[in-house]
Order: structure tokens, then sequence, then C-alpha cells
């Protein structure tokens, strides 16, 4: 692995050895945030991270801060849950946040507690990630017994319980109401918001801050360097860094923490201090900016900034900062399929279109894979597909309750719209489709010319 | 295949007591069925629902949603090959086939002598690894044909003894010590927290 | 609080029509009841919205413009525009109706739901002509059985939740569950524990597809083919609003129906499936009398063989009239209408004059009690937030539709349950508190809940901080409703009556809901089939005068109730005993008596749909017509509800209306009923009871029927019952009733007659400890009038001191142990 060198917020103890323990982390600042903190009013606490804008690093990207002030008043008790169900195909930061930096996250998930009035927070973190379970479990062990966690921290008179938990094996569980229902010992399957906000009726239904790990690694940081000093970085709606982990075809695949919103995809992609172009030479062919779920993106989209607004005005996502790289030789249908049959596997099953959907949709795209596919086929895996995510819109129209169905038809028509002639091959004809497609990064290039920049 | 044990009945205790309402135990407690086991049993999950206070049915419904859940025996190994987006592009496929064919066993299946399972699993955070695999969630990165095949020697000759046997998680448990337990808050402790009270009668003297 | 009152209605359009819903309303349902159905399978009105099946996704602007939302999920909002015809809706329907028909059979032909079943509606309006999906469809094995009366096919399930979600939110029995995920979801149970709630059938009432089937019903007839009334539960009081759907004049189902006030649609397994022993093969087509093995009649043979009615009905008068009114008795009443009922009490208290009538078998309360205090709808004993007192039976085993309405209550509408019962219930694990008072000493307790002063030490063997709390709570201020019934059969009444007069006393404003269990006993209560008691809620004392010109023959005294009459015709002065639907063997809490009583009467007459164990050592058996679904008339619910029963079928051979009987044997004891038909009946008894003038105008007639309130009987205070002190060895005695046990009507259901649990003696597991024994172990359980041999069990329910038992069941006779007399009983366990 490559780091970059510019510039380190939460990354800054990854090669650092010892970084895990206790001593490792405070020899390092560790836990002067929290000390820090407590010297404030929880109040205080809660507008630094407002003011600093901390976008939500899961993927759906909403300000932490203003999260935060959801809760409604003189409701108690509130929980916090830490979202560590790392999952989305290509995502790979949470993990490594977990084994390298446990105390980070563990001296944020404190300071979001004190601030929010968090009477107990619970770490739910990947069933498949024995690893990081157990450098978490240690972590948490030492920090207990130093006074950092439990009962008094510090001396004072906060006092909160850091409850390890660990999941099973469903990508759902990701998505916040399906992770606290999970917490709740039952199958993850998503709530509908409204009226099931976490914020409002979340854990046991009461109001409930779910974050992500990142997300919250970040507030030692913040608190310890102050919220000036983390607004000098990142751009206008975009503060900070963020940590991208950039794979398949590229020459050096790695995970970066970057400059949130300055980097573009251009950087990043064929930068050498970061993941140094396509593998062999060979040309791009598409990228994935977001994650599995997100609309594929293409040469046009090198020179966009990876930043929220501009991608989804794009007509994709950033969601969950997973790059992943296709090149020419990339067949797309086959890579098409492979992420229908993930998000297929991955339905919860609790609502129709996505439970008997996804898995149709799997089912005629592998005979059009196995050579048994015929032209009209392709109209109807559309078609299909359009009854998941009417009209694929972006954001798309939910005919269920998460996002998960809407995602499965994302690969689809980014593959068909873009990679019609592939299919073509397959099924041996012409295809016709007979449906509407209105998601820009779907329908075609940015006709629109870069605002103010003359080219 | 059994109740939990008298041991494991004490960490369960503990478990159970972190949580402010006592299903919220049960994947863990599944986890601890599973690892004293190697999958989990029937019996097992009527234990469990005494001891969170539900039926047997709402154990088998949770514990079925998961996958990592056994309900049937598998390999001492479970050998899980990631063949999600970023891995297909760099070989998972064929290495998926490619451990098929060294331990001849189709992917779900169990090789005859008990010591490996193999699985075709979904993304497990390690993409710019890729390809890459775990046994018994132990990982292994950018993994080519010869490697994998010394792993599965390795693993035959018992060789390999950071990787505990299927079931086994964490081998670190949390322990709260109980001077230092905050003490779980159940959703009917309607009580404000007292720094947040403190805090603002401070401010409004 | 604004000075303006909060809007009742709220404005939205539909399909640019502009229509007034209801605040809070979902938009489901406000289209709904302005005439626009948006389908759905998983929405459930007496249910929670889940919004999974994505069947009712319209498009809603609630101000920022048309989204797809789910209409079950969503509350109106002023201004809120909701379109349901619009292409984005119809799209987003026209895709899940598509989804749905992928996987599911189309084996329509051959299931039992074809006909009426809403995703066969739904595609028919709407669907697809043809399948685009060419591949192989789910398969799991076909139905298999999840309990002894539920099918589950789970190839037709569609996975709505409904089924679950009414097993864990309704029933409280979370033993079906959703297992596996996505595709491959399926509904089931844990292996080897079934579905075996008491409630199931409701599942298969609200599938709204064929994927579940109950066993009595399989295959056994088509939507099409059946015709249907509507009327009245009568296995027990509540009164449950049922369809009775029959094909070729046979019975082949009842199917809840939703009555507001009463039963919100759900009917216990019993009822559901008690339309099997109307046409069971020991149904009688006609009368009986004692005759030889040659089938010819004999008054001392040893076997009941066919008899005419006019040699029946002759026999039973002439029996009748050789008495006379003060050697006759007559037992039950519960199983007829109220007309039937009527006609009875004109009979008995009018032509024959006497007043030895009982329509309860001493295991309910005294008829004063249950008439003369002030009484309450179930609506009012679940009023949300309110405070319910159970001083009565475990309703989940005696009155199971008033139990979903309870335990709503509780969980759903945040009410507090106070349990003053001797052992725990099917709702202790809701009750705010559980004070189980000792066996007979109930009164005592509620002295010292209503007292001023907390008590210093254990009442009744109920701790002080107990007692002090549910007092707080009967002083919240929130109205308070007593569940007030028999408690266990191991106790007098006398204390009971003692804790309700002391709580209507003690707490201003407190309500009683009668939990008697049986059929139509409060009808027959209010009909007069009680010692000292006439038509209309009203005493032989204080209306004598008024009946006196309508009845011939009016009994000046009060007689004896069914311990009297059995202790009287065990002794030889009752010498005629009739039957009225009654089985004192097996229902009488004193087999002993209640067996010499039936063996020394010269004649007994027995009037029953079945030869029941008493009904086997009659001299005359009249065949009667089941109230259900074979005659017309009125029942009278727990609350005092009156609804309507109706004739479905006609009643197997001869047998005939309970009242026809009444007026037979009238004319052949010389008189003359004056009563020709039910309406008839209705306006006598309307001229008589004011209450009861709906009746008479037919008012009682829709789906919720009417509420008959007043009377003017009252209750007389009763001297508090000395219970004798226990020994140290002994163990006081609860007896009680489960769901299934050895009854008439359940035991001719042949789906469900198995199903009585059997005969076990539960202890406190610290008691159970000392006995030194396994779990299941045969032991001695003596009392001091018998004894006999179980098997023990521990039971954290049972408090430390006192044995439970249940009545009524297979393997052990615990009805020999009571004694109806006794306020308490006291038991040894020993082991063998």
């Amino acid at each position: 692995m490559t780091m970059n060198d510019v510039p380190k917020i939460i990354t800054s103890r990854f090669d650092q050895g010892d970084a895990h323990t206790l001593d490792g982390y405070r020899r390092t600042h560790g836990y002067e945030g929290l000390a820090a903190a407590l010297e404030k009013t929880p109040q205080q606490v809660a507008d630094e991270v407002k003011a600093a804008s901390l976008l939500g690093r899961g993927g759906a990207g909403f300000p932490a801060g203003i999260k935060w002030t959801l809760a409604p008043a003189n409701v108690w008790p509130r929980y916090l849950v830490v979202n560590g169900d790392e999952s989305e195909p290509g995502t790979y930061k949470d993990r490594m946040l977990l084994e390298r930096d446990p105390h980070q996250l563990i001296e944020g998930v404190l300071i979001a507690c004190y601030a929010v009035g968090c009477g107990q927070a619970f770490l739910y973190i990947r069933g498949e990630m024995a690893h990081a379970q157990e450098r978490m479990a240690a972590a948490l062990n030492e920090a207990y017994a130093a006074g950092f966690v439990g009962k008094n921290i510090l001396g004072t008179d906060f006092s909160v319980d850091v409850v390890l938990h660990w999941g099973a094996g469903a990508y759902i569980v990701g998505e916040e109401t399906a992770l606290i229902e999970s917490l709740e010992g039952n199958r993850g399957m998503p709530r509908l918001k409204p009226p099931f906000f976490p914020a409002a009726k979340g854990l046991y239904m009461q109001p409930t801050i779910v974050n992500n790990v990142e997300t919250l690694s970040n507030l030692p940081w913040i608190i310890r360097n102050g919220v000036d000093e983390w607004n000098k970085l990142g751009a206008e709606t975009s503060k900070g860094t963020r940590v991208f982990a950039v794979s398949g075809h590229v020459n050096n695949p790695g995970v970066f923490e970057v400059e949130f919103g300055v980097t573009t995809f251009r950087d990043i992609i064929f930068d050498p201090k970061f993941a140094g172009g396509i593998r062999g030479g060979k040309a791009l062919k598409a990228f994935i900016p977001g994650g599995a779920s997100a609309p594929w993106f293409y040469e046009e989209h090198l020179d966009l900034p990876l930043e929220k607004v501009a991608i989804d005005r794009a007509g994709s996502m950033l969601g969950s900062g997973a790059i992943v790289v296709m090149d020419e030789d990339t067949d797309m249908v086959k890579a098409a399929l492979r992420l229908v049959r993930f998000f297929a596997r991955e339905s919860c099953g609790k609502c129709t279109p996505c439970r008997e959907g996804t898995t149709w949709m799997e089912k005629i795209m592998q005979r059009i894979l196995d050579g048994h596919g015929r032209p009209e086929d392709v109209a109807l895996l559309m078609d299909t597909a359009d009854n998941i995510s009417v009209d694929f819109m972006w954001p798309p129209r939910m005919t269920t309750i998460c996002p998960l169905g809407q995602s499965a038809t994302t690969p689809i028509a980014s593959a068909v719209m873009r990679f019609k002639d592939e299919f073509e091959r397959y099924v041996g004809g012409p295809i016709e489709l007979n449906v509407t497609v209105k998601g820009a990064a779907f329908i075609g290039p940015p006709t629109r010319k870069k605002e103010g920049s003359g080219v | 295949m059994a109740r939990l044990s008298s041991e494991n009945l004490e960490t369960a205790y503990e478990i159970i007591a972190r949580y402010p309402v006592k299903k919220s135990a049960l994947i863990p407690l599944l986890h601890l069925a599973q690892e004293q086991d190697g999958w989990v049993t029937d019996v097992a999950m009527a234990h469990i629902a005494e001891l969170v206070e539900v039926t047997p049915a709402e154990v088998i419904g949770t514990c079925t949603f998961y996958e990592m859940f056994k309900r049937k025996p598998v390999g001492k190994y479970v050998v899980n090959i990631c063949t999600n987006i970023s891995c297909q592009l760099l070989g998972g496929e064929e290495l998926l086939h490619h451990a098929e064919q060294k331990l001849a066993i189709k992917a779900g299946a169990t090789t005859a002598d008990g010591l490996f399972t193999i699985e075709d699993v979904e993304c497990i955070a390690a993409c710019t690894e890729a390809p890459c695999l775990q046994v018994n969630y132990r990982y292994f990165h950018k993994i080519t044909h010869g490697e994998f095949d010394s792993l599965i020697d390795d693993l035959k000759a018992g060789t390999r003894d950071e990787i505990p046997a299927h079931g086994t998680l964490a081998k670190v448990r949390q322990h709260i010590p109980a001077a230092r337990r905050a003490g779980a808050v159940a959703p009917t402790d309607r009580a404000e927290p007292v720094w947040l009270i403190r805090n603002r009668q401070e401010g409004a003297s | 609080m604004s000075d303006t009152a909060a809007p009742t209605t709220v404005a939205i359009t539909v399909n640019g029509v502009a229509v007034e819903a209801k605040p809070g309303e979902l938009v489901i349902d406000a289209c709904e009841r302005n005439g626009v159905y948006i389908p759905r399978f998983c929405y459930h009105s007496r249910m929670r919205a889940v919004g999974m099946c994505r069947m009712c996704l319209v498009e809603i602007d609630g101000g920022r413009g048309p989204a797809l939302q789910p209409s079950c999920m969503v509350s109106v909002s002023p201004d809120m525009k909701v379109f349901t015809e619009s292409p984005v809706t119809k799209k987003a329907q026209d895709g899940i109706l598509e989804f749905l028909l992928i996987n599911h059979p189309l084996d329509c032909p051959v299931c039992d739901k074809g006909g009426e079943c809403p995703l066969q509606d739904q595609t028919m309006a709407y669907g697809p002509g043809e399948s685009r999906f060419v591949e192989e469809k789910r398969h799991f094995e076909k139905p298999i059985p999840i309990s002894d009366l539920v099918y589950l096919d789970r190839e037709r399930c569609i996975l709505c939740d409904r089924c679950t979600r009414f097993a864990k939110e309704v029933a409280g029995d979370p033993l079906i569950h959703f297992q596996g995920r996505g595709n491959l979801t399926e509904v089931n149970t844990f292996p080897d524990d079934p579905f075996s709630s008491y409630f199931s059938g409701n599942t298969v009432q609200i599938c709204p597809v064929g994927a579940l089937t109950a066993k009595p019903y399989r295959f056994k007839a088509r939507p099409w083919d059946l015709e249907e009334v509507e009327s009245t539960s009568v296995v027990d009081s509540v009164g449950s609003r049922i369809s009775v759907q029959s094909s070729r004049d046979r019975v082949l189902r009842f199917v809840g129906v939703d009555s507001d006030p009463v039963n919100w649609g759900w009917l216990t397994d019993k009822e559901r499936f008690s339309f099997e022993a109307l046409d069971h093969e020991g149904r009688l087509g006609g009368p009986l009398m004692r005759g030889n093995a040659l089938g010819k009649l004999d008054a001392k043979g040893d076997q009941l063989v066919r008899a005419t009615w006019a040699q029946a009905l002759g026999a039973a008068a002439s029996a009748l009239t050789e008495a006379g009114p003060s050697r006759v008795g007559v037992l039950g009443g519960a199983r007829l209408t109220n007309e039937a009922a009527y006609a009875w009490a004109k009979l008995t208290k009018g032509v024959l004059g006497t007043d030895n009538v009982d329509a309860q078998l001493a295991d309910g309360l005294p008829a004063d009690v249950v008439l003369g205090l002030p009484r309450a709808t179930i609506d009012e004993a679940c009023t949300p937030g309110g405070v319910i007192v159970l001083l009565g039976p475990d309703p989940k085993e005696e009155l199971g539709a008033l139990y979903l309405r309870l335990r709503h209550a509780v969980i759903e509408d945040r009410a507090t349950l106070i349990e003053l019962t001797p052992r725990s219930t099917g709702l202790s694990k809701f009750a705010a508190h559980r004070l189980h008072p000792r066996p007979g000493e109930v009164g005592e307790l509620a002295t010292a809940l209503v007292a001023d002063v907390a008590p210093t030490r254990a009442i009744a063997g109920v701790e002080p901080a107990a007692i002090a709390a549910a007092t707080a709570a009967l002083r919240s201020g929130k109205p308070v409703t007593v569940i007030l019934g028999r408690t266990s059969l191991a106790e007098g009444t006398d204390a009971i009556v003692e804790a309700a007069l002391t709580l209507r006393d003690g707490f201003p404003g407190v309500k009683f809901l009668s939990a008697l269990r049986r059929g139509n006993v409060h009808g027959a209560l209010d009909m007069g089939l009680s010692p000292g008691l006439l038509p209309g809620r009203t005493t032989l004392a204080a209306s004598r005068a008024a009946f006196v010109d309508a009845w011939p023959n009016v009994p000046t005294a009060t007689g004896l109730d069914a311990t009297g009459i059995l202790e009287a015709a065990a002794s030889g002065r009752i010498t005629t005993l009739v039957l009225l639907g009654a089985d004192p063997l097996r229902d009488f809490p004193d087999a002993a008596l209640a067996k010499k009583a039936l063996e020394t009467v010269e004649m007994l007459i027995a009037v029953d749909l079945f030869v029941t164990d008493s009904g086997r050592l009659a001299d005359v058996v009249l065949a009667a017509a089941a109230s259900s679904s074979e005659v017309d008339g009125s029942f009278t619910n727990l609350e005092g509800r009156v609804t309507a029963v109706r004739q479905k079928v006609t009643p197997p051979g001869t047998a005939r209306a309970d009242w026809m009987i009444a007026a037979e044997l009238a004319t052949r004891l010389g008189g003359d009923l004056g009563l020709e038909s039910v309406e008839q009946i209705r306006a006598e008894l309307a001229a008589l009871s004011r209450i009861h003038e709906p009746l008479a105008t037919g008012a009682f007639g829709d789906r919720d029927g009417v509420l008959i309130t007043g009377g003017s009987v009252t209750v007389a205070p009763r001297e508090r019952a000395v219970v004798p002190k226990s020994d140290a060895y002994s163990y006081r005695l609860i007896a009680t009733r489960s769901m299934y046990d050895l009854g008439t009507v359940l035991q001719h259901s042949s789906s469900s007659a198995h199903l009585a649990p059997g005969t076990a003696v539960l202890l406190h597991p610290l008691d159970f400890d000392q006995l030194g024994v396994e779990a299941g172990a045969r032991v001695k359980v003596s009392a001091a009038k018998a004894s006999l041999h179980t098997i023990v069990h521990p039971d954290a329910g049972v408090p430390r001191g006192s044995a439970a038992m249940l009545f009524n069941q297979p393997d052990a006779d615990v009805g020999g142990l009571l004694d109806a007399r006794a306020a308490a009983i006291d038991v040894r366990v020993e082991r063998v």
C-alpha cells in the first residue's frame, strides 16, 4: 500500500505500528481531543462540529453536525450507534480505521456522546472483520481500564458505556435503520423513513444518532485543532479530508486520504502519488465513483472534483469513497451481472420489487451471459429495472423502503445505455429499448461545458 | 451439539447485561454458540431463546437472515473467496475456480475430510488488495494460485495456528470491569444525562 | 392547548377531487372511505402498517411535488394531493403485481383461496395478460402442517408479513417467523415447535393468497358455492361476530367479522372450528329414551334408543307433572338463544312454577353480582391509558377474543393492568401489578387495596409494597374497570364478591365487565334463568306482581341454585332434573355430588345437541338445534350487548329449536306458552321488560347489535368467608380451565378435540424442589374428598404454597377434588 503524503487527519497513524495500543495512541496526541471537549460545554462541542460541516462519510453525505441536532429536544435516553458495517463493494477504509487506529474512533464516539447527551454507545462492526473486532475489543478494554470510557470519564460526571457489537453477514445492515433492527436482535430489514428517522425513533424507538466510522474518527482532530484549521481544508461544501479506496485496473491500488472536494478523479486515478494510472498502459473504459450502487462514470467525468454536489449533479454519487476502475478490456456485461448478483443476494426480501426484481434481473443477465439471451431480453431487463426504478431518475424514485433495489438497476442502466453493442454481441441482434431513462450519467456525456473555464 | 456450556453461559450473561434490551444480545450469542459447536444447532437456538426471552422461532428468524451463521456443520476452515467487482476485475473468479479444483469441491460444499468449506462471497472490504480471501474471517491479500495452494497445504499440515477453527471470531472479548461500568441505559430511563444538566445549570448561573 | 378546537377533518384531493379525511388517517383509508380503493396485500387495518408489499404505492404530493409513497404508511396532511391513477402510479403498481406473480404458482384451480383471493382479483383486473417470466419458479415442499389446524404452502406465499405480524402483534405468539433472506425468504416455524396458538386460524383468514389454509376447510368448497349469513359465535360469552358460510345446507366454515366494539374480526380457533361439531356423527337427529339392546323402549333399559318426539315429550311432561314444582330442578340454559331462554324461563317459572332454575353450574358468580354492579363495555375496559383490574379467570384461556382486546389495550394503548388472580395468567407478562392472593383471601386483599393506610405486612400472601403500588395505580384518577369472574373453581365466590364490592365502594366510578364464560349465559340470566330472577334483569321479589298477569303460575319464593339443586337431587328431594345443555358431570365443581345427583333422580331429562357424559344417564334426551347457525334468535354477550344469531342450515333430523321444545312441553303440561314465533317471543319479552324493547323493534340486528343497559337487580352484601388455615404440608388448590378441555362442543369438533393438554399439578419451583422429584414425575394429589394420581411440573407462575391444576381434562378427575361449598381447598402432593 502506498499512502499519499498530504494531508493526513484520520490516517495519520496508519504507519505507526503501535497506534492501536493505548500507549501508542496517547504518544501521538491520543485522547487530547476528548480532554479538550470535556473542557467545553456539550453545546460548544456540538456547535463546533456543526460549524465544521463534517459530511457523513458513510454514503449519504449528510452533515454530521446537523444530524446531531435532529434529535427531538428533551427526549431521553438518546443512543449513539456507530456504523462499522462496511460492505459496499469497492469500499475499504473503515476496516483500516478500526484495525489501525481503534482509539481514534473510541475518542470520536466519546466526543459525540458528550456533545449529544447519548446515554450509551454501540459500536456495530461487520461480522466478517475478526481482526477489527479484536483490535476494538483490546482497545476498549485498555480504554476502560485507563478511565477513558465508562463511569466518570477522566474524573468528570460524563459517563457512557461503549458496547462492542458485531454483525453476522448482511450487506443491508449498512443501511442505518436496518442496522438498528439488527442491533435490536432482529432481521436486518430497513424501516420506512418517515416515520422511523433514527434521530427521532431509532434504537428501541428512542432518538438515535447513527454515524459512520470515518465520520466519527475525524472528531478528535477537529476538537483538538479547532474548526478553523479544519475548514482550511477542502472545498466550499466539502470540508476536511476524505479517504478513498481506488481498486481495479490501476497500477497502484490503494487507500488515499485526500483533501475533500479539491482533488479530481483524474488526480486520484492517474497521479503517481495516488493510483498511478491504468495498468499496462491500457485505456480507461469506465469507473464507478462511489461504490456498487453508483451510476458509472467515464472518461468525460475525470475532471470532476471528488465533491458531493458536483457528482450528484452529474448523475452519480460519491457514496462511500470507493472508486473502481475498469480498463478497455473489461467485459461490461459480466461486470454488470456481478453487481446485479450482489444486490440480488443481499436483498433483505422486505419489499416486493427488490426481492423479486433483483433476482429476476440476475436470471435474465445470467441467461444473456450464458449465450441463451434474445435481443428482447435486454428490453425486458431494462423494463424490469424500470419497474424498480421508474424512469431511471437520479436520485431514483423510490418504489422500495431503502435504495438497494434501485441500486441494482444502476449497473444495468449504466452498462446497457453505454455499452449496448456488447449486449448485442451476446444476444446476436439489435436491441430496441422502450423505456424512459432520465439519470444524467446513464444518458451520455455532459453537454454543458465547465462554467467559466472557457474551454 | 448442545446448549451453551457453563463457561459460555457465563460469557452469555455478561454479554446480555451490556444491553438495555435482552434481545439485542441475540447475534452475539449466536456467534458464541457457533464458536462452541462450529455451527448453530437447533438446541443452542432454543437455549438462546430462553436466555433472551423470545421464542425459538424469533431466534431462527434472525439467525437465518445472516449468512455467517451456519445451520449445518461446515469445514474446520471456511475459505471465503471474494468475486465481487474489484476482485472479479483482478482474477477473483479464476481464483475461486482454482480453489474448487484444488479442493475438488464446488463452492458451498465441504471436503470429505471435514477440513474445508469454500464459499463464493461478496465484497469483504479489501478491494485494493484484490484478489483476496478469508479463512475463518482472517484475511489473505493479493493471493496467487500458488500462494493459495501453499496456504491449503499449511492448513492441512496444521501449521497455521493463528487461524482458529471455524466459529471463533475475535480472540479478544470486550470485558467491562464492574467498577468502570456506566451501565446499560434502558429506553425507559427518561432522565436527562447528568453532564448536560450540570452544564446547563452552570451556563445559567 | 390552543383556543380553537382541533380540526375534525383534513381537506385533501384524490385524483383532483376534493375529499375530507380524518386527522391522522392513513391515505389508503381516507381514499377507501371516499370510494377510491387502493390495492394492497400487506396492509391490514387492525395491524401496524409495514409498507412492504408496495402494492399501495401512489403518487402523493405533500407540497414538494408528487413522489411515490406507500399509502398505508403516510398520514393525510392539509392540501395533500393523491394520485391513484397517474401514469407513474400505474406503472409502479403494474410492476409490483408482475413481480408478485413471477414466483406465485398458477394453481388457482386447486387453491382454497381461488375465488376470494386478492392477488387473483388484482391480476384479473389489472394484471398482465401473460407472464414474461420464463425462468424456473421458486420451489418449496408443498403444503406443510405448521400446527394441528393450519397448513402452509410457501410457494404461494407473497411474504406480506400479515400472518407473522398477527402472531407477534395481535396474538402474542410469535411462533411463525420469516426465515432466510431476500428471494429465499419463507415463513416457517422453529423445527418441531408448531404454531400452536389459540388464534392461529386468523392467519388463514387474513392471508391475501392461499398460502395458509385451515385443515377443517381444505378442499371443502369453492367460494362461489358458498352462501353466508352474519351471525354471532356462541362458543363463549364474548359474542364474536361471524360469517356462517355453507354449501348444500352444510356449514363449511366460520369467518371472523370485524365488529368494532367486540372482536375486531378475530376469533379463537375454538370458535372458528366449532362449526365442525354441527355435523359431527354424534349429533342428535331426534329424541332418545331408555331402552334395551334390541332398540326397544324400556324405562329400566341400560341404553338410550331412538324414540318419537311424542313418546319423549310425553314421558318428560308426565315426569314433570308428577314431581310438582318443588321437586323439579332445571340446570343450564347458556347454550340457548335469548328467545329460547325466555321460553324456558316461562315454561319453568311461569307454567311449572318452580324457581329451582340455574343457568350456571356453580362455576361462575351469583347472578345478582353479574347483573347488579355498574357494567362496563369492552371498549370502556380498554380505554387508552385506563386501569384494568383482572379479578376473574384467565381471559386467554376462557375468553380468547376478549384477551386480544385487553392485550391490545395494555400493549398499544398503555392501559395499566392489575392482576388479582390466584396465579399468573396469559396477561401477566404485560401486567404492571401482579398480585396473586392466596385462594379464598382476595377479599382481604381488596380491603387492603382501598385502605387509606398502606399495610405493613403481607396480606393474603401479597407483599405490602406490591399492594401500595397497585393502590397508587388505582388512585391515579384514570378510569378503572374490573374484569370480574370466577378466578378459580377451587375457591368459593364469597371472597370474590367481597372484593368486588370493596373495589366498588373504594374507588368511585369503577365499572365491571363480567367474565362469565359460557356462551349466552348473560342472556340466560337476563331472561331469568337463575333462582330469584325474572326476565328483564329483575328479581322475583320485586317483579312477581308484574308477571302474575302474564304468566299462569309464578313461584312465590326463591328456589335453589345449581349446588342446591344437585344436593336436593342427591338426597331425593328433587326427583326430576332437566339438563338444558348442561353437563354437570364435566362442568360442576364437585364431580362426586354431580354423579350422585344424576344417579339418584328418578327422571333425568337432557336437552342437547349430543349425548354428553351426563346425558348418558338420562331417561329422556331431546334433540336441540344449534344456536349458532340452525336457528334465528339473539345473543347477549358479557357486556349485555344483544346481537343476532341467524339460521343458515336446517338442524339434523328432527332436532328442533329449544324454544319450540319448551312450547311443546308446555302444551303437554296442559298449558300454552302462547309462543309461536321468535318475533312473538321478542314482543312478549319487550312488553314485560322495558330494557329489552330493542329486541321487539329489531334494532339489534346490525353488526354491532345493541347494548342493553339498566335493570333493577342489586347486590346483597356477603359475610366474609372463613377460610380454614392450611397446615404446613398442604397446598392451596387453584383449579382453572384451559381453552381446550373436555367441553361438549370442543369434543365434537374433530380437528381440535385432541388438543386438550391433559392434567398435571403445577407448583412454584421452590415448592417443587422440596418434593425431590424430576419434572414430569407421578405424584398423588389428595384433598379432603378424594385423591388422584397425576404428574408434577414446576411453574413460576404459581405462588408459593399453592398448587395449580386444570379442570375438565383427560387423565384425571380434578372435579372430584372440588367442593362447591368450600371457601378454599387444601391438597397434599406426595411422591408415589
